[in-house]
């Protein structure tokens, strides 16, 4: 996992080498997390914008409901689901072997359940914003629905879509309750946020101003990187 | 002979009501009258874009409408090709890639932008093929526009006021465009306008509408052709 950036840069960059681990954890975490994010994000925001079925605001409000919720209360029912009895530990045992509470893949899962709403919001509203006049225009070119969607409808909504991949990524990246109450802050499950607090609960306050200052950095320079993919020529 | 487009239809819009019939040959026909009048939405109708309450709606003798059977034949499969007031290219994409995107009888990337590429020629397009709608006049998108409504085979062409976003001068140069292209491709077309000149200019047929009726309909008389001769560029646009 402290592959993800060579070490040599990160030397470079002058971050101290304890710093290495909880950094790699939160990057790798909230960029797994972000790749389901954005994909599963985005087709729910296309269903949301364009579908018309029963139960359609049902299901935005319960995929947006960790927005409105504490994360250490969505942390907890990750908790009693992932790691209680039943068929979703059962599950997870028969596809990883073991159950996702306190390890890497608990803190995906629960970086994925926080950051979704953002992406999913921002991609329905991007999406329900493009024009419907040139998804007509497509329909009368004879495209099908399927390449309307990837040819017309993502492409003008894919400001508002990078923005929300964006958002679930620094949502992801800044979790804590959530991932906290699912993997305990285990070795090499411990991400940037919990090192700041064990930091600070254990009163190494210089350490606690270096983690706070590389999680700034990254976030910052992600956000920013990322923003500029959104950016696109001027029509 | 079958019509190129017969339908009766019709469809009520909150106090709006349109009940409008006819049917169109050959050539342009012009749907002529004010605005709010229900001509565009007898073209939304045509393509498929607003289903009507009532009524039939055939192409080249294919139904594509009948409410009574709840036949209702999706915009893609209607073969028609659309020209819009504001030429709605894709901001996002070429204008190769626009007209290229519409070609339905070839199959692989270069054989549809081969095609698209002769029909960008033929509107005078080419100059402009690998830039984006958004740095292009309001003409050069019409013309675009126009191509890109072609390109697709169509059965039938649809024009909703494809000229009155435009200045006067572009808008005279244009309608020879169109009335040359449409007339050289053999496509029946409809066109929408509600400018008695351009209605003259490009109609072979004018059908009059008035608050969601048909008023009549007149054949435009058009002077015999004279001999060819020699003829400056852009007096008949490209044929």
């Amino acid at each position: 996992m402290t592959a993800l950036i060579p070490h040599s840069w990160l030397n470079w960059l002058g971050i101290p080498p304890w710093v290495w681990s909880p950094l790699s954890v939160s990057l790798h975490a909230a960029l797994e997390a972000t790749i389901v994010v954005g994909a599963l994000g985005t087709a729910l925001g296309y269903l949301l914008a364009k579908g018309r079925f029963p139960g359609r605001s049902a299901l935005e409000t319960l995929f947006s409901m960790p927005m409105a919720l504490p994360p250490t209360v969505v942390g907890w029912y990750l908790l009693t689901q992932l790691g209680g009895p039943g068929p979703i530990r059962d599950a997870e045992v028969r596809l990883f072997g073991h159950p996702l509470t306190f390890t890497f893949d608990g803190i995906v899962v629960a970086q994925i359940v926080e950051s979704l709403p953002y992406c999913l919001r921002f991609s329905r509203a991007a999406i329900s914003g493009v024009d419907s006049r040139f998804e007509q225009a497509a329909r009368s070119m004879g495209l099908p629905q399927g390449k309307i969607a990837l040819l017309v409808t993502l492409p003008l909504a894919r400001r508002g879509i990078v923005a929300g991949v964006a958002m679930a990524f620094g949502r992801a990246m800044g979790d804590f309750g959530a991932t906290m109450v699912v993997a305990g802050g285990v070795p090499m499950a411990t991400t940037m946020p919990i090192a700041l607090y064990n930091a600070v609960f254990y009163g190494t306050h210089e350490q606690a101003t270096v983690l706070a200052l590389v999680q700034l950095a990254v976030s910052l320079a992600i956000l920013l990187g990322v923003g500029r993919l959104g950016k696109v020529r001027p029509w | 002979m079958t019509a190129a487009l017969e339908l009766a239809v019709s469809r009520r819009i909150g106090e709006f009501d349109l009940d409008v019939a006819f049917k169109v040959e050959s050539g342009i026909s012009v749907l002529f009258g004010p605005s709010g009048a229900g001509k565009s939405l007898t073209l939304s109708l045509i393509a498929g874009l607003t289903r009507p309450d009532t009524g039939t709606i055939a192409i080249n003798g294919n139904v594509v409408t009948d409410c009574a059977r709840r036949t209702y034949v999706s915009t893609q499969k209607r073969r028609i090709g659309m020209v819009f007031q504001d030429g709605l290219l894709l901001p996002h994409r070429s204008v190769l890639d626009n007209v290229a995107l519409a070609v339905r009888q070839a199959k692989g990337r270069r054989a549809r932008r081969a095609i698209a590429q002769s029909w960008l020629e033929q509107v005078g397009a080419e100059a402009f093929a690998h830039r984006r709608p958004g740095s292009l006049s309001g003409g050069q998108r019409q013309r675009a526009a126009l191509a890109r409504g072609l390109a697709g085979d169509p059965a039938l062409v649809l024009l909703d006021e494809p000229l009155s976003a435009l200045d006067l001068e572009v808008r005279q140069e244009l309608r020879k465009l169109i009335r040359g292209v449409i007339t050289s491709s053999n496509v029946p077309a409809v066109l929408v306008t509600h400018d008695r000149d351009e209605a003259i200019e490009l109609g072979d047929v004018i059908i009059g509408y008035r608050a969601g009726r048909v008023t009549g309909s007149e054949l435009v008389e058009r002077p015999a052709p004279t001999e060819p001769g020699p003829t400056s560029p852009g007096d008949t646009g490209p044929a």
